[in-house]
């Protein structure tokens, strides 16, 4: 059972993608009428028409909601997930908090594909993530199942993980016109738009090591957002920032969060920014959700004593 | 026995001559042993473990044999199954393929330096794999590895006088030819061992110029 039912099309529209969906080769020649595979002319969500790269770079409308089913996540003989099940709705922006070890970074990895699930399901929209249907039974899926999956999703790092062989303006438009077979030009638009979001318009030409560590965090998101996701996965990506730069990112991403119809999940020590761009906060340990709520509830007045235990740990940190 | 100027004078445009042939064996073989030392690299990374173990074992067998009867093998014992070529042409392709495993393992280092974020990225953006290789692993893992790349050219030039073992008119083979006439041998082995030095030393200056320059993003 997917965790949405809601609005339009199947969320995110999977294989209603055409272009450049094998694994290899580039995208033929980028078709001009491509419609192909984002800023789908869908109904009203969708806020802009034609030029829309430039004009508004964040993904609106038909996210899809995320389900993880019983999933069980093993690392040898450390257990690190224990049929885990929780729903993110779509659009919904979510925290997940908890001491070092609980899990947060194997769940977002898991959604990113960066590891490989063991047991369960995890949904994105109303379809499995991770298995795909074969003459109405449910199988391992395969390299292109992933591939469209996981176009669906986009990830900011901590470590920002930037290209450091191409200049800003490059890595924002690598996958744009890699992936979804963007025409260089719509490429670059959509570039320089996401660039300007992010206040880095200056420094379309620099090379990620001339950057400062904040500016560099911001061409990372800027470089998950020109894939136009609609699950986006933040994992304390702010943690590895000089404290006076961690602000400014966050501001962004809060910015961000109100603009856009994301479907977030947020890994984040930061209470504050927590409370701000949350709609819930999933406390973790184990492996095993502890509590969850509104974010003023959980840092307010949480109900179990791990989690208070936790929020003063953090606090006195 | 006494330095003899003329008879120095004599002899260069003969050693120049099977400089040039150094020189050409080593170029051309260096190229080889770039692309193919890749080759090898990529192949040992197909999702197949049986040919992956199968390109291990062969290149690990090339590496450690010498290249003397390597160039045997491919001269004189070829052309018995039909295989003939020059020896210039059989020199060439014995040092590049020979110096391919090492060039190789040189590659396997640069690429499993390339930090683990850099593949998750290209996950997160969903590039298809071609791209991982050719827009950001290679590029990065090859910058790493110029300066042992190059050091590799100087150690190739200097195994190139082994070529004499097939006859290949190279400098060292020149100067034993040279000698043998007047025999008179200091002048030009002594002059084999000058011209080894300051094509080394041009060289070493081009490595050191390259190392300089990316040594650091
Ligand atoms: N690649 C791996 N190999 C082995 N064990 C791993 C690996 N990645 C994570 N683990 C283990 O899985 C558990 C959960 O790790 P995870 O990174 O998800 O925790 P986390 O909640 O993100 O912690 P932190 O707050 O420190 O980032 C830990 O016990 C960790 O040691
Ligand atoms: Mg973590």
């Amino acid at each position: 059972m997917p965790p949405t039912e809601s609005d339009e099309v199947g969320p995110g529209g999977v294989g209603g993608r055409p272009s450049s969906e094998s694994t290899d080769t580039e995208p033929e020649s980028p078709t001009p009428k491509d419609s192909g595979d984002d800023a789908v002319p869908k109904g009203e969500g969708v806020s802009t028409e034609k030029g829309d790269a430039a004009a508004a770079p964040l993904p609106r409308g038909e996210a899809p909601g995320i389900r993880f089913e019983k999933v069980i996540k093993r690392f040898g003989h450390n257990v690190v997930l224990r049929e885990l099940d929780f729903t993110v709705g779509p659009g919904e922006r979510v925290t997940l908090i908890g001491p070092s070890g609980s899990g947060k970074t194997t769940i977002l990895r898991l959604l990113m594909t960066l590891e490989k699930l063991d047991e369960g399901l995890i949904w994105i929209g109303d379809e499995t993530l991770w298995h795909m249907e074969r003459g109405g039974k449910r199988v391992p899926a395969n390299q292109k199942h992933l591939h469209e999956m996981r176009k669906q999703v986009g990830m900011v790092f901590q470590q920002f993980n930037l290209f450091p062989n191409m200049n800003v303006l490059r890595n924002l438009t690598e996958g744009p016109v890699r992936v979804l077979g963007l025409s260089r030009d719509e490429a670059v638009e959509r570039a320089k738009g996401l660039l300007d979001l992010v206040g880095l318009g200056d420094k379309i030409d620099s090379h990620p090591s001339q950057l400062s560590g904040g500016q560099q965090q911001r061409v990372a998101i800027a470089r998950a957002l020109a894939m136009q996701p609609r699950v986006l996965l933040l994992d304390e990506v702010t943690s590895a920032l000089d404290p006076e730069l961690v602000v400014g990112v966050q501001d962004l991403l809060r910015d961000i969060a109100r603009q856009s119809d994301l479907t977030l999940l947020c890994v984040t020590h930061e209470m504050t920014f927590a409370k701000d761009i949350s709609d819930r906060v999933l406390m973790f340990d184990g492996g095993q959700i502890v509590e969850e709520g509104p974010p003023d509830q959980i840092f307010g007045e949480p109900s179990e004593q791990r989690t208070r235990d936790f929020l003063q740990a953090v606090l006195a940190s | 026995m006494d330095w003899d100027w003329q008879y120095s004078g004599d002899i260069l445009p003969d050693l120049l001559d099977g400089l040039r042939y150094t020189v050409i064996a080593t170029l051309a073989g260096y190229v080889i042993a770039l692309v193919l030392g890749l080759v090898w690299t990529l192949l040992r990374r197909t999702p197949s473990r049986v040919f992956n173990q199968a390109i291990r074992w062969i290149t690990e067998f090339i590496r450690s044999t010498p290249l003397i009867p390597q160039l045997y093998f491919v001269f004189f014992v070829l052309p018995a199954w039909g295989i003939t070529i020059g020896s210039l042409t059989a020199g060439i392709i014995t040092l590049g393929i020979h110096y391919s495993t090492y060039t190789a393992e040189v590659y396997r280092a640069g690429i499993a330096d390339v930090p683990k974020g850099q593949w998750e990225a290209c996950t997160a953006l969903n590039l298809p794999r071609s791209r991982v290789w050719l827009d950001v692993i290679l590029p990065q893992a090859i910058r790493r590895v110029i300066p042992t790349l190059g050091n590799y050219l100087i150690a190739m030039f200097k195994d190139s006088p082994m070529l004499l073992a097939i006859n290949v008119a190279e400098l060292l083979f020149s100067a034993y030819q040279v000698g043998s006439k007047s025999l008179q041998f200091l002048e030009p082995i002594t002059m084999v061992g000058l011209l080894f030095v300051v094509v080394s030393v041009i060289s070493s200056i081009l490595v050191r110029r390259l190392e300089r320059r990316y040594a650091t993003n």
